[in-house]
């Protein structure tokens, strides 16, 4: 078996036991579950999923991912000891790292789809596309992570510099676009605007989530790109690939911190 | 058997090892000493490729290790304070590794005198600290490594295993292994290491056998030995 | 109760009336018109129809020139399989005399026309017709009534699959017809599925209006309309009604109008009305308001639209009473610092207050004009940032500090969804 797998199922193996995993995915279960029982699985539901997706998954996989990094720093350290290629045992980490958490967010919000079955009116593409925007969302996240802490070796600072990353990317950067807006409204803000949803994964995973679920406040509006993008496949289409290079760009990072950097 | 040649190290504007030569001679035990941020783990990382030298080169048989770290098939590595994932059982630490290096020849003897097979399905996490450099030290000497490097190695080791640990080493000096041992406590070392490499603030002040270092130091011991090096380096 | 026997008694007497008229004229008579016999056209049995004749047609496919009707009281009946075609060329029928009534035919292909209305059913000048259970495929207009009174339209199927507004008439068409009743049609694809100029006291009853280019429903200058259990779904621009008093919309389904400029309903100079039980849901605007006063909005279900009320500046006096607001990206928006309308005893799922003296009310208003939403009011860019967190901390701040938001609440917002 190739070193990247070996590695990763070491991870997995470890994560599956993982109460702090455990309590993850049982987290976004309850939170399912309960809106399920009180809801449903129609929109109402979706979107109560996807506001709780999109605050919870960055957060977690930043968190728990700074943290997990640090823990395994000396497990690390004994890979590399061995006669095992830097880029192999990192892709073994970072997968061992982000597909259990992964598979948590999945299983959290899946789990109680199974088990109960989606009710007729359930919007079957958005769930699916909350479910993918999660696990993108996820991925992205948990490599943001290896790039501070491989960066940061004080447990701490890199914690709060996890929190402000997250902090950014959820409240602070769509604060800043509602203030640059305010400042520029009569310029023509259209393309400014989309460019800026595809700076942020978190705002692309949102959106990509609304095109199928929520449109009609979006489509109400005039402009005729957004009306292209948001009224047709291709505003998903685009979100979709958008948010893809986004879990990949933090992994090349990642990938170059960790092949420079000394331990 | 392993070489360093003029190796200088530093992080940011803190130079950690500066022109440090030293050569590892096969079938001798070499204790690596010096105070506390003098670079001995520096030092030992650099010779695993976990940190790269700014200067100078690292030859193994007088032929430079390659950048992506297939001379670590000879070496056997157990840290100063071993981590392994915390829900891995010790079977499945050990079953990794020999996963990760199909077909290499092994020897599981000092896991057996260890008595590691006692706690083969304990998880790693919840082990002493003991207990977890029992499983560093029985891993680093798995693949029957040309190269042992050890980082403090008998620091939380009842008697009885560290006993065990100096009658294995002694069996691989035998077979013409070398040892890298860094420590503090030097009674430990006196008993095995026939040289001593002395580090200080990142220089190597002294390389050579144990009785050349007795000889200039007019000591019949390490720790006095040692002692006096460090305190005609104050004066000096 | 009362009303509807006064009016059944009068039927009867118009009835009685009219029977007594026909014993003077010539005997009324049945006619067959059918391919290949004596009479092959309904031209030619129109020819020799008397006032209240019944004419028959038979299964086949007819075509012919426009068909003028100037008899009175005839019954025009098809038998399953009656087809006229316009040819893409011309109207098919048109009526010109009172009572008459065409029941049962299939008109198709009028072909479209940039000089005419042209209507593959026009009734013009003409009081009490009948037009029912009739089928019209790709007709540039399918039924249309001008000077009529008092006509009925019910049943009729109407589909047509012009590209675009254009080469695309209404529905069922009505100008200057005053007390029409249509019923039970159902109309897809057209450019206005129903529309009512200038015909005041009309009716139109558990119509089905989908799918067409621009409006379902379209009227104006209509005043004292009724509107009850008609479902409205994904027409291009939603429905329009303007200009007009005393209009009821009763038990209606204003259902998925997306798209900018698409309005469940758009209320334009609305005064005197009402609307009651109607459901909105899925628009981009269910219900906007412009110009409109004195509505009385009560018991109507607002779900999952982008904006379920969007009130202008000069909408004034209406009151919004047991509604219910669910799933809508905005519940109200408004373009005005002081809205002159009522909001009281609403179900708002967004209200998360309490009711401590449960008398079923909230002890706290609620305030349904978000931050957000006067935001996107200014800066409709800024709807791309919809439900994320930045939003809610607006609108939290806001509820803190209400400085921004117009002061429109509902002081005693229902606990419970009323429905």
């Amino acid at each position: 078996m190739s070193t990247v797998s070996l590695v990763l199922r070491a991870g997995i193996r470890d994560l599956a036991r993982s109460r702090w995993l455990l309590a993850y995915a049982a987290g976004f279960w309850a939170v399912t579950e309960a809106l399920f029982l009180f809801g449903g699985t129609g929109p109402q539901v979706v979107l109560s999923l996807l506001n709780a997706m999109l605050l919870v998954v960055p957060l977690v996989a930043l968190v728990f991912g700074t943290a997990h990094v640090h823990a395994s720093r000396e497990f690390t350290e004994l890979l590399l000891a061995q006669p095992l290629s830097r880029r192999a045992v990192f892709l073994g980490l970072y997968l061992g790292l982000a597909l259990p958490m992964t598979g948590a967010f999945l299983a959290g919000i899946g789990l109680p789809l199974l088990l109960h079955g989606a009710a007729a009116d359930a919007p079957r593409l958005a769930l699916a596309l909350l479910a993918v925007a999660g696990a993108l969302l996820t991925l992205a996240f948990a490599a943001v992570a290896m790039v501070i802490a491989h960066g940061v070796d004080d447990r701490l600072r890199a914690m709060a510099r996890a929190i402000g990353v997250w902090f950014a990317l959820t409240i602070a950067y769509d604060g800043a676009i509602i203030a640059a807006v305010s400042a520029f409204g009569d310029w023509p803000l259209e393309r400014p605007m989309l460019v800026a949803m595809l700076g942020n994964p978190v705002d692309l995973a949102r959106v990509l989530v609304l095109t199928a679920l929520d449109a009609t406040a979006l489509l109400g509006y005039t402009g005729a790109l957004f009306r292209r993008l948001l009224g047709t496949a291709l505003g998903p289409a685009v979100a979709l690939v958008a948010l893809t290079a986004w879990a990949a760009v933090p992994v090349l990072l990642a990938r170059r911190r960790f092949l420079r950097r000394d331990f | 058997m392993m070489t360093l040649d003029g190796i200088r190290k530093a992080y940011g504007a803190r130079t950690v090892l500066d022109s440090v030569s030293l050569s590892l001679a096969p079938g001798r035990v070499v204790a690596l000493v010096g105070p506390n941020g003098s670079g001995k783990t520096t030092l030992i990382k650099l010779l695993l490729g976990l940190a790269r030298p700014d200067a100078g080169r690292l030859l193994l048989d007088g032929v430079p290790c390659d950048a992506e770290g297939a001379y670590r098939a000879r070496i056997g590595y157990a840290p100063q304070a071993p981590r392994y994932p915390e829900h891995l059982a010790v079977g499945e630490v050990v079953a990794m590794l020999r996963a990760l290096r199909p077909g290499a020849a092994v020897d599981e003897s000092l896991i057996d005198d260890f008595g590691l097979r006692g706690e083969w399905a304990t998880p790693v996490g919840t082990l002493s600290g003991g207990w977890r450099q029992k499983v560093a030290i029985a891993c680093a000497f798995l693949f029957l490594p040309d190269l042992l490097i050890l980082d403090e190695p008998t620091a939380g080791l009842d008697p009885i295993a560290s006993g065990l640990l100096k009658s294995h080493l002694r069996a691989a000096r035998a077979a013409g292994r070398t040892i890298l041992i860094s420590s503090h406590i030097l009674v430990e070392l006196e008993e095995l290491a026939d040289d001593v490499a002395f580090l200080c603030a990142g220089r190597l002040r002294f390389a050579g056998p144990v009785d050349a270092l007795l000889r200039e130091t007019g000591t019949r011991r390490l720790e006095p030995a040692v002692a006096a090096l460090l305190r005609g380096l104050r004066i000096a | 109760m009362v009303a509807v026997r006064r009016v059944m008694l009068g039927l009867a007497v118009l009835a009685a009336a009219g029977e007594l008229a026909a014993q003077g004229a010539p005997p009324a008579r049945t006619l067959l018109v059918r391919p290949g016999s004596a009479l092959p056209t309904l031209a030619a049995a129109v020819a020799q129809a008397t006032p209240g004749s019944t004419i028959r047609v038979a299964a086949g496919r007819y075509r012919e020139p426009t068909v003028v009707v100037t008899v009175p009281r005839l019954t025009i009946v098809g038998e399953e399989g009656a087809e006229f075609d316009g040819e893409g060329a011309h109207e098919v029928l048109v009526v010109r005399a009172d009572a008459v009534t065409v029941r049962g035919l299939t008109f198709r292909n009028t072909g479209v026309s940039q000089m005419q209305d042209r209507a593959a059913l026009r009734v013009a000048e003409a009081r009490d017709c009948r037009v029912e259970s009739n089928t019209f495929r790709d007709a540039l207009f399918a039924i249309y009534l001008q000077r009529t009174t008092g006509c009925v339209v019910r049943d009729n199927d109407i589909r047509a699959a012009g590209a675009d507004e254009t080469s695309n008439g209404n529905g069922i068409h009505l100008w200057y017809s005053p007390g029409t009743r249509v019923e039970g049609n159902t109309i897809r694809g057209q450019r206005d599925g129903i529309y009512f100029e200038f015909s005041d006291g009309s009716v139109a009853t558990a119509n089905v209006s989908e799918g067409n280019r621009r409006y379902g429903l379209h009227f104006m200058f209509s005043d004292s309309c009724r509107y009850e259990r008609n479902t409205f779904r994904a027409n291009g621009a939603g429905v329009a009604v303007m200009y007009s008093k005393h209009v009821v919309m009763d038990g209606n389904g204003f259902l998925d109008a997306t798209g900018s400029g698409a309005y469940g309903l758009l209320l334009k100079e609305i005064t005197d009305g009402a609307l009651l039980r109607n459901r909105f849901v899925g628009n981009s605007v269910g219900l906007f308001l412009e110009g409109a006063s004195r509505l009385d909005i009560r018991d109507n279900d607002f779900r999952r639209n982008g904006w379920a009320v969007r009130l202008m500046a000069d909408a004034e006096d209406s009151r919004f009473r047991g509604n219910i607001f669910s799933g809508n990206a905005f519940d109200v928006a408004t373009n005005s610092r002081a809205l002159r309308s009522d909001f009281v005893g609403n179900w708002w799922d967004a209200y998360r207050g309490y009711d401590l003296d449960r008398d079923g009310t909230g002890d706290v208003p609620f305030r349904p004009v978000r931050l957000f939403a006067l935001v996107a009011e200014r800066h409709p860019e800024t709807l791309l940032l919809l439900r994320a967190p930045v939003t809610a901390v607006l609108d939290a701040a806001e509820r803190v500090f209400p400085v921004l938001t117009p002061q429109v609440a509902d002081e005693r917002p229902l606990m419970r969804a009323p429905r």
